[in-house]
């Protein structure tokens, strides 16, 4: 079981590409490959009258957290550049309490 | 607080800045750590401790390396031979050789001509906004600095209704910008409502203001009210979306305005004590109830009717306008709405509701007092149409941009012989309407001078001398958010590497300056200059103080109108004519312009009374201008992380006029007008109304052949070739770019009709009676 899991509340993702960006950065990864990848439900107008448009931060089998940044107390450039700061490194047993206050639209990746 | 300089061991270094420019960007001031080794930036890291940005950094930020050490980036002065413009003819040339040019070049106009006879041009939101002005005035000597976007219709006409109507600087969100502790500040109140009016501030980062505040506010419980012709991610995400026609926005204002006085929702304390012509503004109103609103705007009357009833019990609420207030003809009227609901909601300079401040202060003042530094009787030769622009004229000191070309094509009053391009690619599609007839014009000058990073296609078509420019990773310079409209914090840009022989667009002008007119340039260095800014602002700092602390908020305080804070007499009220808003104004009458607001169609649309022809063969309506993350306007082009997001240039085609007209997604479209055509490629998306199509702008192909006439293929997705000249509104404000009438058709490819240079039988400029002038006397005839 992985000590460290990453929250993405992508309620609050706009698609800004920055998660996919930092992660080729730090990783020094060819534009061929991914680190994270921005997916996109929508834009369609349901049937309720409201729109579905979500953006969803995947992370890929090259994402390890940044685990030897996370070893020196720093966090994923991911987490840290996300414009809509809705990335979060969190302890796995401490996903229940990071939960609190939270939307209804979470996903979580463990490395 | 953040350290100004860490060192990590084996001589690499990280800096702490704040960006400004270039790349491309507004005076945001994100926070940033560049790491540094061997003399070169290696990474960019957002900064925690930055009040505002917090950390936060965007794709155009964490690829500054790439556009630092861009292969196709230019760094050192170069010149051509005037009659090898557009051949890759360029010689380098040293910093010394390149003034000698200028002084040289520059006293031969001013001896034969007149310093008149030059024109400064600037592009948008860089520093160039602070520093092109000064050029123009206080070293080359003419009154003709000019933002050439017809209407000026970015940024200055929300600037000018806001110095009308409320006497003050960019009225913008409360967003605790002001407060070191932001949100937990208790003089804090979070907005209930956030109406973004023409605004999708996420990706244009509008004018200092940091986009995804807006998440930030979504997070705290602030709701939206998008009014937007497109859904934007905020639209999908607000309560209410007001999806309205493109350019009636001043419609659905005065029936906004009818449901809040009829109900009687409004704020009547402030109503009665700050306002003036309120009585007036109940009866124009009442001239547009809803049944008429929704025919007009397409929104549904009982969906105005919700949204405003929503916004007026939810006090405080805050206001947004964007872009869509400046590209519209009717946007001086547009804007004086959407102030006004402000004003009578109670929702100005209060907790949560809408910021104002002075109109100018630090280097935003500077810029306009350097006007004085003009010869006596210089400024009179100002070209500005005196007689119809008498309302841009009060609110600028700058030359009027339509009139600047009709000056280029007629000669009259005097010939222009010598542009200087301030880190503008005027003829790619953001600025210039019908860029073409710009091109042309500008062919004809004797001289020009261009300061950029990359040679454009501007630069490559017509220019003889190219200054290379720094990145804000390699200069000294001060983040000045709303250009001293509205400054929140001031910040510093801290130099960190150099990169071949470039100058800061500050230094160039220092050292033209000191060459043509070393008296109003005394300072010895730019950080002399930044602390007397400082000092100049009340602020007892010097430059390197801000340097090391990184940046400092602005003292703020609530309800300035009720403390003399808003007047330099000190008086209590706001600094208009009567000391209250004007929600009927005192100045426009003397103008030729309506006091009060009212609606009126923009000149080439499908809609434009009398213009069946329009209708009938050129049935959509083309809006450009939506921001994408991947660029800053017409830059970032060459930038290969930034590419591979954006590799092409969309048009948004709604799902049903796209069957209409046998286009499918990822078709290569061409978009056309009686003026000109564009090719983009199909984006078939719901987020259009199927009568609208978005295309987007700034399109030029660096990988293409740069020598003219291809000039990086920048005439093929040319959208502003579509966009008139001069149709614009009575008192010198807001073009079409946002509201034009076209056709679309699938085509082979990019290429399809070649360059499509003004010079070849598909790119020839076309012709329309759609400019103001026609027009009016078409409606006095």
């Amino acid at each position: 079981m992985a000590e460290y899991a990453m929250l993405i509340e992508y309620k609050y993702c706009t698609g800004c590409h920055a998660c996919e960006v930092s992660c080729r950065n730090e990783k020094k990864m060819p534009l061929t490959e991914w680190g994270i990848k921005i997916n996109e439900m929508g834009p369609i107008k349901m049937s309720n009258g409201k729109w579905l448009w979500d953006y969803v931060p995947v992370p890929s089998d090259l994402c390890d957290l940044c685990a030897d940044r996370l070893a020196e107390g720093k966090t994923a450039p991911c987490v840290l550049h996300c414009l809509g700061a809705c990335m979060e490194i969190v302890k796995v047993d401490e996903i229940g309490k990071a939960l609190a206050g939270k939307s209804n639209k979470v996903a979580v990746y463990l490395p | 607080m953040s350290e100004r300089r860490i060192d990590c061991g084996d001589g690499t270094f990280k800096c702490r800045t704040c960006a400004w420019s270039p790349p491309g960007d507004h005076p945001v001031g994100c926070g940033m750590y560049l790491t540094v080794k061997d003399g070169k930036v290696v990474n960019v890291e957002g900064d925690p401790d930055h009040p505002i940005t917090k950390g936060r950094l965007c794709v155009r930020c964490l690829t500054l390396p790439e556009y630092m050490y861009n292969e196709k980036r230019i760094l050192t002065p170069l010149k051509r031979d005037p009659k090898d413009r557009g051949k890759d003819k360029w010689e380098a040339i040293s910093w010394d050789e390149a003034l000698d040019i200028i002084e040289e070049r520059v006293n031969y106009i001013k001896a034969n001509y007149g310093a008149e006879a030059i024109v400064a041009f600037q592009g948008t939101g860089r520093e160039a906004t602070l520093y092109k002005t000064p050029l123009a005035y206080a070293a080359l000597g003419t009154p003709n600095s000019c933002f050439p976007m017809s209407g000026d219709s970015c940024y200055g006409p929300r600037c000018s209704v806001a110095d009308f109507i409320l006497g003050a600087g960019y009225p913008e969100l409360d967003y605790a910008a002001y407060f070191p502790d932001r949100f937990d500040d208790p003089r804090w109140e979070r907005p209930n409502y956030i109406v973004l009016w023409g605004k999708d501030p996420l990706f244009s980062n509008p004018d200092g203001f940091f986009g995804h505040t807006i998440i930030d506010l979504m997070k705290l419980g602030s709701k939206l009210i998008v009014v937007d012709p497109r859904v934007t991610w905020c639209a999908a995400h607000a309560e209410y979306h007001l999806q309205l026609r493109p350019g009636t926005d001043a419609a659905l204002g005065l029936g906004m305005i009818n449901v809040i006085i009829q109900e009687d929702l409004y704020d009547h304390d402030f109503v009665e004590n700050w306002c003036y012509g309120f009585e007036e503004l109940k009866e124009r109103a009442a001239e547009y109830p809803l049944d008429k609103v929704e025919e007009i705007t397409w929104v549904p009357a009982d969906l105005i009717a919700e949204a405003t009833r929503a916004v007026a019990a939810a006090h405080p609420s805050s206001w947004m306008w964007g872009l869509a207030i400046d590209t519209n003809s009717n946007g001086v009227q547009a804007g004086h709405c959407f102030l006004i609901l402000a004003a009578i909601l109670g929702d100005l300079d209060v907790p949560g509701g809408v910021t104002l401040a002075v109109p100018a202060s630090f280097m935003g003042k500077w810029r306009y007092e350097c006007a004085q530094q003009l010869p006596e009787g210089m400024m009179d030769k100002q070209i500005t149409d005196l007689v119809q622009y008498r309302g841009f004229q009060a609110a600028h000191v700058i030359a009027h941009p339509d009139c600047i070309l009709d000056t280029l094509e007629s000669g009259k009053p005097y010939p222009l012989k010598m542009a200087w391009f301030y880190a503008t690619n005027g003829i790619a599609n953001t600025t210039n309407a019908q860029g073409k007839r710009w091109f042309k014009a500008l062919e004809k000058m004797e001289f020009n001078v261009v300061q950029d990073v990359f040679m454009t296609p501007t630069a490559m078509g017509l220019c003889d001398l190219f200054l290379p420019v720094t990145t804000f990773a390699e200069h000294d310079g001060m983040v000045l958010p709303h250009f001293g409209r509205n400054t929140h914090m001031v910040m510093a840009m801290n130099k960190v590497v150099e990169v071949g022989d470039c100058k800061s667009d500050l230094e160039i002008d220092f050292m033209v300056g000191k060459r043509l007119n070393p008296s109003a340039w005394p300072w010895d260095n730019v950080a002399d200059f930044f602390t007397e800014q400082l000092h100049n602002g009340g602020v007892d700092k010097t430059f390197e103080d801000l340097q090391e602390e990184g940046w400092f908020m602005m003292p703020f305080e609530y309800k300035k109108y009720e403390k003399g804070l808003l007047r330099s007499d000190g008086y209590p009220g706001f600094n208009t004519p009567t000391g209250l808003v004007e929600l009927q104004s005192s100045l426009y009458a003397d103008w030729g312009e309506d006091p009060l607001p009212y609606f009126e169609e923009n000149k080439m649309t499908p809609y434009t009374p009398g213009r069946e022809d329009l209708k009938e063969n050129y049935p959509l309506v083309m809006i450009t201008g939506g921001r994408e993350t991947t660029s800053f306007h017409s830059e970032h082009r060459q930038i290969p992380s930034l590419r591979a997001i954006m590799p092409n240039p969309l048009v948004q085609i709604n799902p049903e006029t796209a069957a209409k007209y046998g286009i499918e997604d990822g078709d290569w479209v061409c978009i056309e007008n009686p003026l000109g055509k564009a090719i983009e490629k199909a984006q078939v998306t719901p987020t259009v109304d199927p009568r609208t199509i978005h295309a987007q702008h700034g399109w030029w192909y660096p990988e293409q052949d740069a020598e003219a006439p291809n000039l990086n293929g920048v005439w093929k997705s040319n959208i502003n070739s579509l966009i008139p000249h001069r149709a614009i509104g009575r008192i010198g404000f807001g073009a079409p770019f946002k509201n034009v009438c076209c056709k679309i058709y699938k085509v082979d490819g990019l290429d399809a009709f070649g360059t499509m240079s003004p010079d070849t039988e598909e790119g020839a400029i076309g012709t329309d009676p759609a400019a103001w002038d026609i027009t009016r006397d078409g409606q006095e005839a």
